[in-house]
């Protein structure tokens, strides 16, 4: 510890000052202010809250996630309260998380661009450092129809409704990777006003139980994240990288400081973390940061940003 | 790997009263008492129950809601789908235990006091519930020499009232080293409050609505109004079921804020 102590892991997502790069990524553990408390004192640089929509969710029936032999499989369904609620988590969070420094994310999702916009401006109220705009969950389709990710145009659509409704707050789009050409929907949602990229969401898949012959998800589909999620990430996140210059939030399958370097180095700015909580524990955050503290220590590397974009 | 879950077959199904069975399942599981297994019926449902025995793996199952019920249609050689062992379960340390179980809480309570029994310790046991027929397994605890005591809410058995009230005359009476308790919210809050009272070392399995059972959604966090003790955030599939809590013990406040 004390070896890498000199090293400053602090970066800057655009305006917004981190002091490490990892951000909890939106879905895992975000449901309570007490709960995005713990991962802030468990070593976040920035936490997102899960995504909330126009009204309460239960989401969908168990099982909603398994452990498989290479990654998670999960569909919750985007269980939340609602944005009028989700306010009021947000302000909590923000008074919990202030004498951390730890800023706060809100993350939101709808079924039209207008809506979009209108959950944007009803979760500004809970003044979050910034609004990650989530047009590619895998899980949702009956009732939101395809994602907006897979279109750049609606892609942009959504992106220009929810810069509309909140001019003051930065917005991140998060990008599926079932696109087949992520860089040029990463072109559109930055000319529409993105202030930031998150990529990459989780890869719809399927697990079947052969003894039930049944898939083991209630959802039957779920997205992929963990290990399996890491290459694809990796080449989502250098395509991005290539086409625009908004920071972006390399997500997916970041399990140790080795990972997060390598994020960082396709492009990222910041790195999103999830499901490493299930394949490292509690002290995940912590121990990311250590691993790349160490790593920056080992290859005299000062600053976080000079990783970004090294093996472009 | 064939999969998440694995098949398990029920072997033999013994009814305990009129809402509750014993299910029995071939081979056993290797845990600690307190720990608990995701079951899923394909096309029914997935919920978590604690392992009421580890050999053979046994499951103690309240109709209560369709999935349980559906439970209680399984005959002899159908199949369980299981996930598991998962999460913490109980420490036995201490040589006089007092296991206070409310309603079905018993289930967990009963493989913690075989082990105890095992290694020579006085195991008391205070089980409450609401009626006669509530109050689980009193003769499997007496039969592993365990000292019951009950509390019926109406009286139809043992003293009448609520169960803290027995907890609150052992831990007068004797010299406990540690309580531990499965059952309602309620209960638990209560008796963490008594355990603060008196400073007993506690160890208390958390009942929460959980969902995915591997600490990433986020369901089942416990809220520290109900245990001043927990620390911030706490997850019972995660962090728990068993929360425990040493008198001298500060090893946790490096880690989370605790109030």
């Amino acid at each position: 510890m004390a070896l890498c102590s000199d090293r400053n892991i602090s970066i800057h997502l655009g305006d917004i000052l981190l002091r490490n790069p990892l951000v909890l990524a939106s879905g895992v553990m975000g449901t309570s202010p007490t709960l995005l408390e713990r991962i802030a004192l468990a070593g976040a640089g920035a936490v997102t809250a899960k995504s909330c929509g126009p009204s309460p969710r239960e989401g969908h029936p168990n099982p909603v996630m398994v452990a498989w032999e290479h990654g998670l499989l999960n569909a919750i369904g985007l269980t939340n309260p609602g944005a009028a609620e989700e306010v009021n988590l947000l302000i909590e969070t923000k008074r919990l998380l202030k004498p951390l420094q730890v800023p706060v994310f809100a993350s939101i999702f709808a079924g039209t661009e207008d809506e979009f916009g209108r959950v944007a401006s009803l979760v500004a109220e809970g003044e979050p450092d910034l609004i990650e705009v989530n047009i590619s969950c895998p899980n949702v389709h009956d009732d939101f129809g395809l994602p907006f990710a897979a279109d750049a145009k609606s892609a942009a659509g959504v992106t220009r409704s929810v810069k509309a409704a909140v001019p003051g707050i930065p917005i991140a789009v998060k990008l599926a990777p079932n696109v087949p050409d992520i860089g040029r929907i990463a072109r559109s949602v930055v000319d529409a006003g993105a202030d930031v990229l998150t990529a990459i969401n989780t890869m719809p898949g399927m697990v079947i139980d052969v003894n039930a012959a049944q898939p083991v998800l209630h959802n039957r589909t779920g997205g992929i994240s963990g290990p399996a999620l890491k290459p694809i990430a990796l080449r989502c996140v250098a395509e991005i990288a290539k086409h625009v210059d908004v920071p972006i939030i390399g997500t997916g399958g970041v399990l140790t400081g080795q990972d997060a370097v390598a994020m960082l180095m396709a492009g990222a700015t910041a790195v999103g973390v999830g499901s490493a909580f299930w394949y490292r524990g509690a002290d995940a955050f912590k121990l990311i940061n250590e691993e790349l503290k160490a790593y920056m220590q080992v290859n005299g590397i000062h600053a976080v940003k000079d990783l970004v974009g090294r093996a472009l | 790997m064939a999969g998440p879950f694995s098949v398990r077959h029920v072997t033999s199904i013994s009814k305990i009263n009129e809402n509750t069975i014993w299910l029995t399942f071939d081979g056993n599981i290797s845990g600690t008492p307190g720990q608990f297994v995701m079951a899923w019926l394909p096309e029914i449902g997935e919920k978590p129950f604690s392992i009421a025995s580890m050999d053979p793996f046994s499951l103690l199952v309240v109709d209560v809601g369709p999935f349980s019920h559906a439970m209680h249609q399984l005959k002899p050689g159908d199949s369980l789908w299981i996930k598991g062992p998962l999460g913490h379960g109980f420490t036995l340390e201490g040589d006089h235990l007092l296991l206070v179980g409310g309603g079905y809480g018993s289930a967990p309570l009963l493989s913690l006091a075989k082990a105890a029994r095992a290694q020579g310790k006085n195991v008391d046991v205070c089980l409450g519930a609401q009626t006669e027929q509530g109050l689980l397994l009193a003769d499997e605890f007496r039969n592993v020499g365990c000292q019951v005591a009950f509390t019926t809410e109406d009286g139809s058995w043992g003293s009448k009232g609520v169960v803290t009230i027995i907890v609150e005359q052992a831990l007068q009476d004797a010299n406990i080293d540690m309580l531990y308790a499965c059952g309602p919210v309620g209960m638990l809050s209560a008796l963490a409050i008594l355990c603060r009272a008196h400073h007993i070392n506690y160890q208390l399995s958390w009942e929460a609505h959980m969902r995915c059972g591997m600490g990433l959604c986020g369901s089942c966090e416990v809220p520290q109004s109900f245990d001043l003790a927990l620390p911030v955030g706490w997850l019972a599939c995660y962090d728990g079921p068993v929360f425990i809590h040493r008198w001298d013990d500060r090893s946790n406040l490096s880690l989370y804020k605790t109030q």
